[in-house]
């Protein structure tokens, strides 16, 4: 791009009160706050590609970056067919546009929407970015061939440079960007063989956002600031569906700074309170704190999640919706056979991801334009363009770096989006016209639900006379993120890992009992219904395998001759682990033990094992956790051991955390009651990756699942006790 | 009014004195790195530093930083270990969302401030204050190690 364009796109972005990020790493540069929107002309060959006349390539992502590396993937499939170094390439987000970003992948899921999730970033740009940057670099080749009077077939690139031996001629690609953009945009452009990469599958790939995420200057939405911009911090009811009776905001709005106190309606899907607007987050939070808010609590949440358990216990013990069967001697337990029986339990969980929710929302002459860490872009612009009266191509959605999500910001109820823009449209109705910025407090946050589902799972099992498994009776007790088609419909994000097990068992059994009528409003959370099933799987598995006295891997893997992959990751750990040789003992009076547990998940077969101390004084440690991975191609290695190791981190927090409700109030609300892993507590861990040519598969979510059944299965076998519920008794505090 | 240092300039404030660091920083001067994460202590992500010593900006009042130094990540790229650990960071590509890292950083280099060569303990001392959902810990263990090593040599 030449650099008058740079310099406008430059002002443009600071009339925003943003700044302008380019930053080289020794890797690649971002322009985080720049958008595909402001992009100069150039060549464009596609949605996804644009190159200049000078500058780097843009790559234009549909994708979020909220920590899983989508950028640094996105652009490597780019560098690497356009023959440039990673640092030539920049990463911009896409605006949400459904036409040319929708989710490939989320599509075959059934979700229409341009968004980002279910691992499938990378699975999906394989084939498009791939297809996207090889066309541009096609057309190039040929704008340069026309040039110079010289078949296209002499050419190649270098660096970026097009270069024709038999002449000695060489251009940059930016030469030829006006009369490629006059090309024909051919339909078959090759992609590279495989063996001819230099940078997918290498290691020292640099992530290209690494250096602005250690020097302060990323920005997050928390981070946005708009002229005349106002923050709002919303007073909730203790008890969630509570209404305003009546407030007294008389003393909040003597508060020096305080300029707005206005309702944020509620409804069944985004819950309302009373917002205090502020140009300080501070000032407004003070002003919230002194609100005298009368609730009306005739619709309040009635909730007791000890009372919610034991109904949900009831629930697994009876009939439920098939999901799956197979095999006519279900629960039938062959003579000299064993019976196992087992139900567990597990809690609402909440995302609780660094950044607490936020949303900033500002009118414009045309519509209205939205900053966020947008993880489901076209849902939320349709629900803000009807909360505001306008057509969603009205709605112009900034994407910014998100501090984490793990499924959060994609709501399915667009609740604190929806929030912002009621807090927005409140405002002008009070004659306050100003771009607002909700910013939620970690309370808010924590108690605003849209929590990973609370689940009881009931598993009947049977071996022979051999101790081989030949039944698998599993009912899975929770609730739905969304409205059924009909009140049978299986909902797969439900019984996920269990009815689409891989264990070749011959009587098998999955049925699913959903109470509807909870209304506690619950979403996916990273690794979705992996996160509870596997849990469940694989502690039974385990048990299963040590009281009829066999190798916790040898039984698994005597079962998993029709899932070769998954059989693959097995031995690779148990390869990796030793897990033949015993483990090396730990200091006076300590107790040492390992777990396994193996589950795949979107696509991508995981194996953990985990090497346990129980200390003297009961608490324990997770010391190793070694850890197999199969996601197809490794598009950068670094980053799925990075996945994995925070996947590990992210899956250990479920031994120590849970929501609780008591008389419809939320039970937790900061880090001090919802625990998270420390660093003390995280283990060493040990990944490797399978070679693989085939698609890649996501690795975001599937290192998650395994590690916290495989810690449980070790603690089972150094302590003999079998946790069946989730978080660990305070007891046994993890350390 | 309150008088202070902000990486290394002079400013004064004569708003509500028991406004927290963060705020100050973030809404009154644009300092944006300090990240807001709990409110109470309890995450890290705004750790700064007070006359080189961490302190957690959301529950430290301006008016404990008056006549005093206040640095924030925004500065750490000027000074000798701040810029090591940065360095340190990215070669162990430590950030995934980032959004902790400030306040991981902050910590970090006020450890190896006083400890240069800080054992396994001393660093889950340190930095088990700071929260990072991505679970880059074991990358931050050794980035801090490799830090060490780089500022010794």
């Amino acid at each position: 791009m030449s650099a008058q364009m740079t310099e406008s796109r430059r002002r443009f972005l600071q009339g925003m009160g943003l700044g302008v990020f380019t930053l080289a790493v020794g890797g690649g540069r971002i322009i985080q706050a720049a958008e595909a929107g402001d992009l100069p002309e150039g060549f464009a060959p596609n949605a996804f590609i644009r190159v200049g006349p000078t500058g780097p390539i843009t790559v234009i992502s549909a994708y979020l970056e909220m920590g899983q590396g989508t950028f640094t993937g996105l652009a490597t499939l780019a560098a690497e067919e356009l023959e440039v170094p990673l640092s030539a390439v920049e990463v911009v987000p896409a605006e949400a546009d459904a036409r040319r970003y929708a989710n490939p992948e989320l599509a075959k899921a059934g979700f229409a929407v341009q968004g980002t999730g279910g691992s499938t970033a990378m699975a999906g740009a394989w084939d498009i970015m791939r297809k996207a940057a090889a066309t541009a670099r096609a057309m190039l080749l040929n704008a340069a061939a026309r040039t110079w009077s010289v078949p296209a077939a002499e050419l190649q690139v270098e660096q970026g440079v097009i270069v024709h031996a038999a002449s000695g001629r060489r251009a940059p690609y930016g030469q030829f960007v006006k009369v490629a953009a006059t090309l024909p945009v051919p339909k078959d452009a090759a992609v590279k063989a495989r063996d001819a990469f230099r940078i997918i599958g290498h290691e020292g790939v640099v992530r290209v956002d690494a250096a602005a995420k250690v020097d302060g200057s990323a920005i997050y939405t928390q981070d946005v600031k708009l002229p005349g911009m106002l923050v709002a911090v919303v007073a909730y009811p203790p008890r969630r569906w509570s209404r305003v009776r009546h407030v007294d905001a008389s003393e909040a709005l003597k508060i020096t700074g305080v300029a707005a106190v206005v309702e944020l309606p509620g409804d069944d899907e985004v819950q309302g309170g009373i917002a205090v607007l502020s140009p300080n987050t501070w000032t407004a939070r003070q002003g919230r704190d002194a609100l005298v808010i009368d609730w009306d609590t005739d619709d309040a949440l009635d909730v007791d999640t000890d009372r919610l358990f034991e109904r949900f216990r009831t629930l697994a013990a009876m009939p439920g919706t098939v999901a799956v069967h197979r095999g006519s001697a279900i629960g039938q337990v062959p003579d000299g056979g064993r019976s196992f029986e087992g139900v567990y339990e597990q809690p609402y969980l909440s995302h609780s991801p660094m950044e607490p929710m936020n949303c900033l929302v500002r009118m414009n002459a045309d519509g209205c334009e939205i900053w966020n860490g947008e993880q489901w872009h076209t849902a939320d612009q349709a629900a803000v363009a009807a909360e505001l009266g306008l057509k969603p191509a009205q709605v112009r959605i900034h994407q910014v770096y998100a501090g984490g999500s793990f499924g959060r910001r994609a709501n399915p109820r667009s609740d604190y989006v929806r929030a912002s823009a009621r807090i927005l449209k409140a405002a002008r109705a009070q004659g306050v016209d100003a771009p607002i910025k909700l910013v939620w407090m970690r309370e808010d946050d924590t108690q605003a639900m849209q929590y990973r589902p609370m689940t009881v799972h009931r598993v009947h099992a049977a071996t022979d006379a051999k101790g081989v498994l030949v039944s698998w009776d599993h009912t899975v007790v929770g609730q739905s993120f969304f409205k059924r088609s009909s009140p049978t419909a299986i909902d797969s994000s439900l019984v996920e890992g269990a009815s689409d097990g891989h264990y070749a068992i011959p009587n098998y059994r999955v049925q699913q009992q959903i109470p509807d009528d909870v209304a506690v409003p619950v979403a996916w959370l990273r690794s979705v219904g992996h996160t509870h099933s596997a849990f469940v799987v694989e502690t039974m598995m385990d048990e299963i395998a040590t009281s009829t006295g066999q190798d916790p891997y040898a039984f698994r893997r005597a079962l998993l001759d029709n899932a070769p992959r998954l059989a693959v990751v097995l031995d690779k750990v148990v390869a990796m682990a030793g897990w033949k040789q015993p483990l090396a003992p730990g200091s006076a009076g300590s107790r040492r033990g390992r777990g396994l547990a193996v589950h795949e998940s979107f696509g991508t077969y995981v194996a953990q094992v985990a090497e346990v101390t129980v200390h003297e004084d009961e608490t324990f440690s997770v010391d190793r956790v070694f850890c197999a991975v199969d996601c197809g191609t490794v598009i950068n290695p670094d980053m799925v051991r990075a996945q994995m190791e925070g996947g590990i981190a992210f899956g250990l927090g479920f031994l120590l955390q849970g929501i609780s409700f008591s008389g419809g109030q939320v039970q937790q609300g900061n880090f001090n009651d919802y625990p998270v892993l420390r660093l003390n507590a995280m283990p060493e861990v040990h990944v490797e990756a399978v070679a693989s040519s085939v698609a890649p598969t996501g690795v975001g979510e599937p290192g998650v699942p395994p590690v916290a059944p495989a810690v449980v299965n070790a603690l089972a076998a150094i302590t003999g006790q079998r946790h069946r519920r989730l978080p660990l008794s305070p007891g046994l505090r993890m350390v | 009014m309150i008088s202070f240092e902000i990486n290394g300039a002079h400013h004064q404030h004569d708003g509500d004195s028991q406004m927290p660091l963060l705020w100050y920083l973030r809404d009154e001067r644009g300092l944006t790195g300090t990240k807001f994460g709990c409110g109470m202590a309890m995450c890290g992500a705004c750790t700064v530093h007070l006359d080189g010593a961490p302190v957690r900006a959301c529950l430290t009042p301006v008016a404990a930083a008056a006549g005093r130094k206040v640095t924030t990540i925004e500065a750490m790229v000027d000074q000798r270990i701040g810029k090591a650990v940065q360095a340190a960071w990215v070669r162990h590509q430590v950030p995934q969302c980032g959004y902790c890292q400030s306040g991981q950083v902050m910590s970090a280099t006020a450890l190896l401030a006083v400890k240069p060569a800080p054992t396994e303990e001393e660093i889950d001392a340190a930095m088990s204050g700071n929260i990072c959902r991505c679970g880059t810990y074991q990358r931050i263990r050794a980035a801090i190690q490799d830090a060490a090593r780089e500022l010794s040599a």
